[in-house]
C-alpha cells in the first residue's frame, strides 16, 4: 500500500505535467522518434523491398535480415553512435537514438515488403505487362497494393518494437518517457522508475493500438480477420 | 582540452582498452546463463499453454492476448514494473521479463505446428490405438518439432539481444561491457559486448540448427521463412 501510495503521490505532482521535462512533453517526444523512425524506415526497408522483390533479386538478405536484425543488441549500437564523435549527442541524442532504432526498424519492412511482393500472383503481374505498364507502374500500381497488408504487417511489427526500445534513448540522452526510467534506476528511485515504466507501457500500448489500426485500414476488407490486436510475432507464415 | 575526435576514433577499435579476459569471460558466461535460463523457463510454460491453447478453443484467445500483451511491453519499463515486488539486481527481476517475451514466440510456434498436423495422420494414429495423450506425445508434438524448433530460434536470438539490457538494473551480462564502455567513453568495449552478444547468438542459433538436423531429419531442406506477422 506504501508503495502505491508513493506512486499516486508521484503522479499528482504538478511538476511532472508541465515544463520542457513534464509527461507531454516527453510523451511527444517519445512519438515523434517513434514516427520519425519508422516513416524513414518505411521509405528505406519499403524501397529496397519493393525494388528487390520486383526483380526478384536479393532474397537471402530481404527474407533473412528480419531475424538477423533481432540479435543485434540496439543499446550497444545507441552507446556506440553516442560515443562517435560524428554523431555524439547531437540534436540532444536523437541523431544517435534515430540511427539506432532505423536499424532495428528496416529489417521487418523489407523483408516484409519482399515477401508481400513475391506473393503478387504472376497472372496479376503478366497481366499488368501485357497491358504496357512499365516497371514502375507495375511496381507502384500493382505490386504496392496488392503487397499492401504484409507491408503494413512489417511496419506495425517495426512500431512495436521501435516504441518499446525508444525507452533505452534515455540512455543516450533522449529525452523522452525512458529518462524517468533511467533517472530512477541511477538514483535508486523505484518509484520514479516504475511510475516511468508505466508511462512507457501505455505509450507502447497506444502505439500498437494505432498501428492496428493502420493494418487493418491497408488490408481490403474481405480479408480481414478478426483479432486484430493479436502480435504474431515470428510465426511461420510466408513461403517464397 | 583533448582533442575529442581524434583520440576516440583511435580508442575505438584498440584492444588495450578491452577489459581483462576473465572479465569478459565471466560477463559473457552470465549473459548465456540468463538466456537459455529464459528460453527454458519460457519452453516448459509455454509447452502445456500451447497444447490447451490448440485443444481447447476457448483457451486459445485468451493465451494468445496474454502473450501479445506482454510482447509490447517494452523490456526495461517490465523490468522497473516488477522492480519493487522482485528487487533490483536480482537474476528474478531478469528472468520474469525475458520468460514473457519468449512466451508469444513459442506458444505461437508451437500452436502453428500442432495445427499443421495432418488430419489423415491424427485419424491412423487413433486407428492404431493410440490414446489421445499418447498421439499428443509420440504424433503430434513430434510432427510439430520443425515448428518448435523455429520458435525456439527466434525466442533464443530475442533473448541474447534483450539480456544486454539488463545491465541497466544492475545485473552482469554483456550489456556491462556496453553501459562501462559508454561510461568510460570507450568505443572499444562497447564493440566488444556488442560483437560478443550477436556471437553468443550466432553460435547458440548455429546449435539449435544442429540439435533440429538430429531431432528432426525430415524437415531438412524443408525450411520455412519465419516471415514478421501480426494479424490483419
Amino acid at each position: 500500500m506504501h508503495f502505491f501510495s508513493q506512486v499516486a503521490t508521484w503522479f499528482a505532482q504538478v511538476t511532472h505535467w508541465r515544463g520542457a521535462n513534464g509527461i507531454p512533453a516527453l510523451f511527444v517526444h517519445q512519438v515523434a522518434l517513434t514516427f520519425a523512425v519508422v516513416g524513414a524506415a518505411l521509405v528505406l526497408g519499403g524501397g529496397a523491398g519493393l525494388v528487390l522483390g520486383h526483380f526478384g533479386r536479393g532474397a537471402l538478405l530481404a527474407v533473412n535480415s528480419a531475424n538477423a536484425a533481432r540479435a543485434i543488441p540496439t543499446l550497444a549500437l545507441l552507446t556506440l553512435f553516442a560515443i562517435l564523435p560524428a554523431i555524439s549527442l547531437a540534436w540532444n541524442g536523437f541523431l544517435a537514438s534515430f540511427l539506432a532504432l532505423g536499424v532495428l526498424a528496416v529489417p521487418p519492412i523489407l523483408t516484409n515488403t519482399y515477401v508481400g511482393v513475391r506473393e503478387v500472383d504472376r497472372d496479376v503481374r503478366d497481366a499488368a505487362c501485357a497491358m504496357g505498364m512499365n516497371a514502375v507502374q507495375v511496381m507502384l500500381g500493382v505490386e504496392v497494393p496488392l503487397a499492401l497488408p504484409v507491408v503494413a504487417t512489417g511496419v506495425r511489427v517495426a512500431a512495436i518494437e521501435v516504441v518499446a526500445t525508444s525507452t533505452l534513448a534515455a540512455y543516450v540522452s533522449y529525452s523522452d518517457l525512458g529518462t524517468y526510467v533511467i533517472a530512477g534506476l541511477d538514483t535508486n528511485d523505484t518509484v520514479e522508475a516504475f511510475c516511468g515504466g508505466l508511462l512507457v507501457v501505455l505509450t507502447a500500448a497506444l502505439v500498437a493500438v494505432v498501428f492496428a489500426r493502420l493494418q487493418r485500414l491497408a488490408t481490403p476488407r474481405p480479408l480481414r480477420r478478426d483479432g486484430t490486436l493479436l502480435v504474431r510475432a515470428g510465426t511461420s507464415t510466408a513461403v517464397a | 582540452m583533448a582533442v575529442p575526435g581524434g583520440a576516440m576514433i583511435a580508442g575505438l577499435f584498440e584492444w588495450s582498452a578491452l577489459p581483462a579476459w576473465p572479465t569478459v569471460r565471466a560477463d559473457l558466461f552470465q549473459h548465456l546463463q540468463l538466456s537459455l535460463l529464459a528460453v527454458g523457463i519460457g519452453l516448459v510454460v509455454s509447452l502445456p499453454l500451447a497444447v490447451a491453447a490448440w485443444r481447447y478453443r476457448f483457451v486459445r484467445l485468451p493465451v494468445f492476448a496474454f502473450s501479445s500483451a506482454l510482447y509490447v511491453v517494452p523490456s526495461l519499463a517490465l523490468f522497473v514494473i516488477i522492480l519493487p515486488l522482485t528487487g533490483i539486481g536480482t537474476v528474478l527481476t531478469a528472468e520474469v521479463a525475458l520468460v514473457g517475451y519468449t512466451l508469444l514466440i513459442l506458444v505461437m510456434n508451437i500452436v502453428a505446428g500442432l495445427d499443421a498436423v495432418p488430419r489423415d495422420v491424427r485419424e491412423a494414429a487413433a486407428a492404431s490405438g493410440y490414446s489421445p495423450a499418447a498421439a499428443l506425445v509420440r504424433v503430434d508434438l513430434v510432427l510439430a518439432l520443425p515448428y518448435l524448433f523455429g520458435g525456439l530460434r527466434i525466442a533464443t536470438t530475442t533473448v541474447v539481444g534483450l539480456v544486454t539490457v539488463t545491465a541497466l538494473i544492475g545485473l552482469g551480462g554483456l550489456g556491462r561491457l556496453i553501459t562501462t564502455g559508454f561510461n568510460a567513453d570507450n568505443g572499444t568495449e562497447v564493440l566488444a559486448g556488442l560483437v560478443l552478444s550477436v556471437a553468443l547468438a550466432a553460435v547458440l542459433d548455429l546449435l539449435l540448427v544442429g540439435a533440429e538436423r538430429l531431432l528432426v531429419p525430415w524437415s531438412r531442406g524443408r525450411h520455412r521463412l519465419p516471415a514478421a506477422d501480426a494479424r490483419a
